[in-house]
């Protein structure tokens, strides 16, 4: 598989240039971030961490079955601000649902536009920010929630990087009782070739407020290689309800890591949903912290894999307190020579009675070529639990394809279509129309490019 | 339910010992000069001393697993553990020849006469040599040949030598190699092509002596078309310091063969259970392991079957007890390296007071394989509140025109089915014994009478004798 790295004689070039480069710089780089002091120590504590962590090995069993030769990042450039001429560029491309809270748009890190486009979001103590902006104007609860939670699904090397290198992205701040009624919007556009983004979004929904946010992960070349290493933190105040959707569509030819935090209060419900278009190797981990009784976090993706895509996906259900419920369902069709890789785990701590935990992967495997691997699991320390999980791997159905085609359908288009209605299910249960709706588009746009 | 159920389980049922006399004993710890010392005592062949003295060489280079494993790995000490003990004795054939203390444990164990006779043959290991070999003329002559492995590799060469060590190399896992360097005892069975051996041939083992572990070394091999079904049970005595049981059990499947094979494992709460087991299915050959396992401190067990030809067809059916201190790692792999294989994974566990069963699975169905179908179903009951359980499966499939399907769930027993019981006049124990057996019922009623005779019998001596 391509690994999108840039050529040797580009990389020999970029070692010149040491300023651009990401590893080989080191803290030196840091120098130039112009934020606050505190900020900037967390940053070269992030390097230091990164510098002395081990590469994952395919022998961990947190990459077992990875192809963890992918991941030689060592001849990205860092993110530099990109002309005006491609940011106007940018700014018309980044369209999403028609109607919106509020949008942001970034291009390799940095803001192009902010807008605030309702009366829930100008309401009195709603954030909607760049970080860079939170960490001076909003430093104490920005500090309180920037990357405090643990990394155990095994990129513990990359999220350090993410630490040292993040430079922009969305904090949204929802103040308590306060319903936002629009989805908010955000786009992280990768730009140039051979460029590394770092993108990073914090959520704090507090109490009883209720919120939607998609960001939009796009390449302005569809053909350029690129490194994303993204973070998101969700938080769920008390009785808050968030839905978070991420759109991985960046070009084939990117390698993408995402490390994705779910922390759910008491009588809070999270839906989260990861779509995965682009990448040559794309791998997500998702954490969901039940740390509320009556919690519940309902865990989604679609993963559309096809020529010599990897998708690799890592999720724990974590069940820290009582009468907390959790629902995975991850779907998968794989063509071509694709390959994916689901470990998720349910873990009941001690005392997390009367946990109700669902997980279920499902693969549609469309070619001979195309290899799903599958690691459902389950960790129960507590009893009065409900806890099932189920993986199957299968293809489509002859007779459901024979019904099509008596029907005057081509082969190919009853395939599709049979493969959207798979992975259409999924999307049904975001609960948000206008959301479903525009990753059904991108969905059918995936298809029709493969033809 | 964590009010109602404190079960305590009672290991001093199957405590028992007698004194044992050993005319040979290589001591304590592992060193080439305890493979050479294993090897002059058996009079092994060059070929076999060789193959004992890599197999040292690769335990030794290979690390504990406990990079997946649990680490209570690490209470093994290898340097304390004798890796060879023998009565001196030669296998008898008849049951008059039997040692008395060793008839006394049998009784112990609770083998009825009549069960005696309608087996077909017992090959009993007392300590890491066959004591006891009682085939019935029956069996014999079908030509079916039913041997210790130390008898099997001399006498039939070149059947045994074709097959050894292929189904699991010695390189397999850690204690595939230990077993490899130090194996002794066990079980070699050949059957003729066409002949369907009609009763089990069963062999029960114990470990009688501290601190000695057991590594017994079973291939059987069922040419084509022939049928047998293969019983294992064992128990031990209790010991103070940990002893170690690590066997390797290799099965070949000719084509249209079919084999079954039963264990019942109740090792006492101190010994590191610690198996190879695996079969090689040619062409519409069947394997089938039903593994239950009640006993040992620690249990890694993962039967394995390897469909090599196509139809052929493998099943794992498995129960584990998990009670106070132990830990049940079990579970199944099944390789698919032919078109039209089937493969059936079936496991159930209980998990008691703070006990812990994990399930492990891997299924594989490589590419361009067409029509191969998997079918795994993990169910586990957790009595108490700090019982434990976990699911590890890893299932990788390629292509289209497979259809592999994982289905796990987690329950406990309902006190509302113990309370309603109770007001019917059963006690405690009772109710939760019954509810316990119905749980593990549809999988005990496929497993051969007198084994799921005996396993419910141990599942009533398990559940009511611990509770109040």
């Amino acid at each position: 598989m391509s690994t999108g790295i840039v050529s040797m004689e580009e990389r020999n070039r970029l070692n010149n240039d040491e300023a651009a480069l990401i590893v080989m710089s080191g803290p030196d780089a840091l120098e130039n971030h112009a934020f606050a002091d505190w900020f900037r120590q967390l940053q070269f504590d992030g390097w230091e961490s990164f510098r002395d962590l081990p590469m994952p090995a395919r022998t961990d069993e947190a990459w077992r079955f990875a192809s963890v030769k992918a991941l030689d990042i060592s001849g990205y450039t860092h993110p530099q601000s990109v002309p005006e001429a491609a940011a106007d560029e940018l700014r018309a491309r980044s369209v999403g649902i028609a109607e919106v809270s509020g949008r942001m748009i970034f291009a390799n890190d940095h803001l192009l536009q902010r807008e605030v486009l309702s009366d829930d979001l100008r309401q009195a103590g709603v954030i909607f920010e760049p970080i860079e902006k939170a960490i001076t104007e909003h430093a104490e609860i920005f500090r309180e929630h920037f990357m405090t939670q643990d990394v155990v699904l095994g990129s513990q090397k990359f999220a350090a990087l993410h630490k040292a290198w993040v430079k922009s992205g969305t904090f949204l701040y929802i103040p308590r009782n306060l319903e936002v009624r629009l989805p908010i919007e955000v786009f992280h556009w990768l730009h140039g070739s051979g460029t590394s983004t770092f993108p990073h979004t914090l959520i704090i929904a507090g109490e009883n407020s209720k919120v939607t946010l998609i960001d939009h992960f796009e390449s302005a070349d569809p053909g350029a290689p690129g490194f994303s290493c993204g973070v998101n933190d969700l938080f769920l105040e008390q009785g808050a309800q968030l839905t978070y959707v991420n759109v991985q569509n960046w070009s084939r030819e990117v390698l993408a890591l995402q490390i994705n935090s779910t922390v759910v209060g008491r009588d809070a419900s999270a839906i989260s949903m990861n779509l995965n278009l682009g990448a040559s190797y794309a791998r997500t981990e998702s954490v969901s912290r039940l740390v509320g009784e009556g919690g519940r976090s309902d865990m989604l993706a679609v993963s559309v894999a096809e020529r010599d895509q990897e998708f690799d996906q890592r999720t724990l259900q974590d069940h820290q307190r009582p009468n907390t419920a959790s629902d995975l369902l991850y779907k998968n069709s794989l063509d071509d020579k694709a390959r994916t890789i689901f470990a998720g785990l349910i873990r009941v701590e001690p005392n997390a009675h009367k946990t109700d935990a669902y997980q279920k992967v499902r693969n549609l495997l469309l070619s001979d070529e195309a290899e799903a691997n599958s690691m459902p699991g389950l960790e129960i320390l507590a009893d009065e639990v409900r806890c099932t999980h189920g993986a199957t791997s299968g293809q489509i159905d002859e007779e459901e394809l024979f019904y099509m085609l008596s029907r005057g359908l081509t082969k190919q288009v009853a395939q599709k279509l049979i493969v959207f209605g798979f992975l259409n299910e999924v999307i049904g249960r975001i609960g948000n129309a206008a959301v479903e709706e525009r990753l059904a588009t991108l969905l059918r746009a995936k298809f029709s490019a493969s033809v | 339910m964590s009010e109602t159920a404190t079960l305590n389980i009672d290991r001093s049922v199957g405590d028992f010992s007698y004194p044992e006399q050993h005319k040979f004993d290589a001591g304590t710890g592992l060193t080439r000069d305890t493979v050479n010392y294993i090897s002059d005592v058996k009079s092994d062949p060059d070929w076999v001393r060789d193959f004992r003295l890599k197999a040292l060489d690769v335990f030794e280079s290979k690390p504990l697993p406990t990079h997946w494993a649990s680490r209570d790995l690490e209470a093994i000490h290898f340097d304390k553990i004798r890796y060879y003990l023998s009565s001196g004795q030669r296998s008898s054939t008849s049951w008059d020849d039997v040692p008395d203390d060793v008839k006394r444990t049998f009784e112990r164990l609770g083998i009825p006469e009549q069960e005696r006779r309608f087996l077909a043959g017992v090959e009993a290991q007392f300590d890491s040599e066959a004591v006891y070999s009682n085939i019935k003329k029956a069996v014999g002559e079908q030509g079916v040949i039913f041997v210790g492995s130390t008898e099997g590799l001399k006498e039939h060469p070149e059947i045994f030598r074709k097959w050894f060590g292929k189904v699991i190399p010695t390189g397999d896992n850690k204690f595939s190699a230990l077993n490899s360097a130090v194996f002794s005892g066990g079980s070699f069975i050949y059957v003729p092509p066409g002949v369907k051996v009609k009763h089990p041939l069963q062999a029960y083992f114990r470990i009688n002596a501290e601190n000695f572990g057991q590594f017994e070394r079973t291939l059987i091999i069922a040419d084509e078309g022939s049928e047998l079904m293969y019983m294992e049970g064992c128990t031990a005595p209790k010991f103070n310091t940990a002893t170690l049981h690590s066997a390797v059990v290799e099965l070949v499947a000719m084509p249209g063969a079919k084999i079954q094979y039963v264990t019942v494992q109740n090792w006492s709460s101190n010994v590191f259970n610690l198996v190879t087991k695996r079969g090689l299915a040619h062409e519409e050959a069947e394997i089938k392991w039903i593994d239950c396992n009640i006993g040992s401190r620690l249990t890694m067990k993962y039967p394995g079957v390897v469909m090599k030809g196509r139809k052929a067809r493998g099943e794992v059916l498995s129960i584990a007890l998990a009670g106070d201190g132990q830990h049940q790692d079990t579970g199944a792999k099944m390789i698919h390296a032919a078109d039209e294989t089937t493969s059936n994974i079936i496991s159930k566990s209980i998990s008691v007071g703070k006990g812990r069963a994990t399930y492990r699975g891997l299924v594989h169905v490589p590419k361009h394989l067409k029509n191969c179908k998997n079918n795994t179903e993990c169910d586990a009951l957790l009595i108490n509140s700090s019982s434990r359980t976990d699911t590890y499966p890893a299932i990788t499939v390629r292509g289209t025109g497979n259809a592999v399907q994982h289905e796990a769930s987690v329950s406990q027993v309902s006190a509302e089915q113990i309370f309603y019981m109770m007001q019917r006049g059963l006690t405690e124990g009772q109710a939760m014994s019954l509810s316990v057996n119905g749980f593990v019922n549809d999988l005990v009623r496929q497993f051969p009478m007198e084994y799921s005779v005996e396993l419910k019998r141990l599942i009533d001596l398990e559940m009511e004798g611990s509770v109040g």
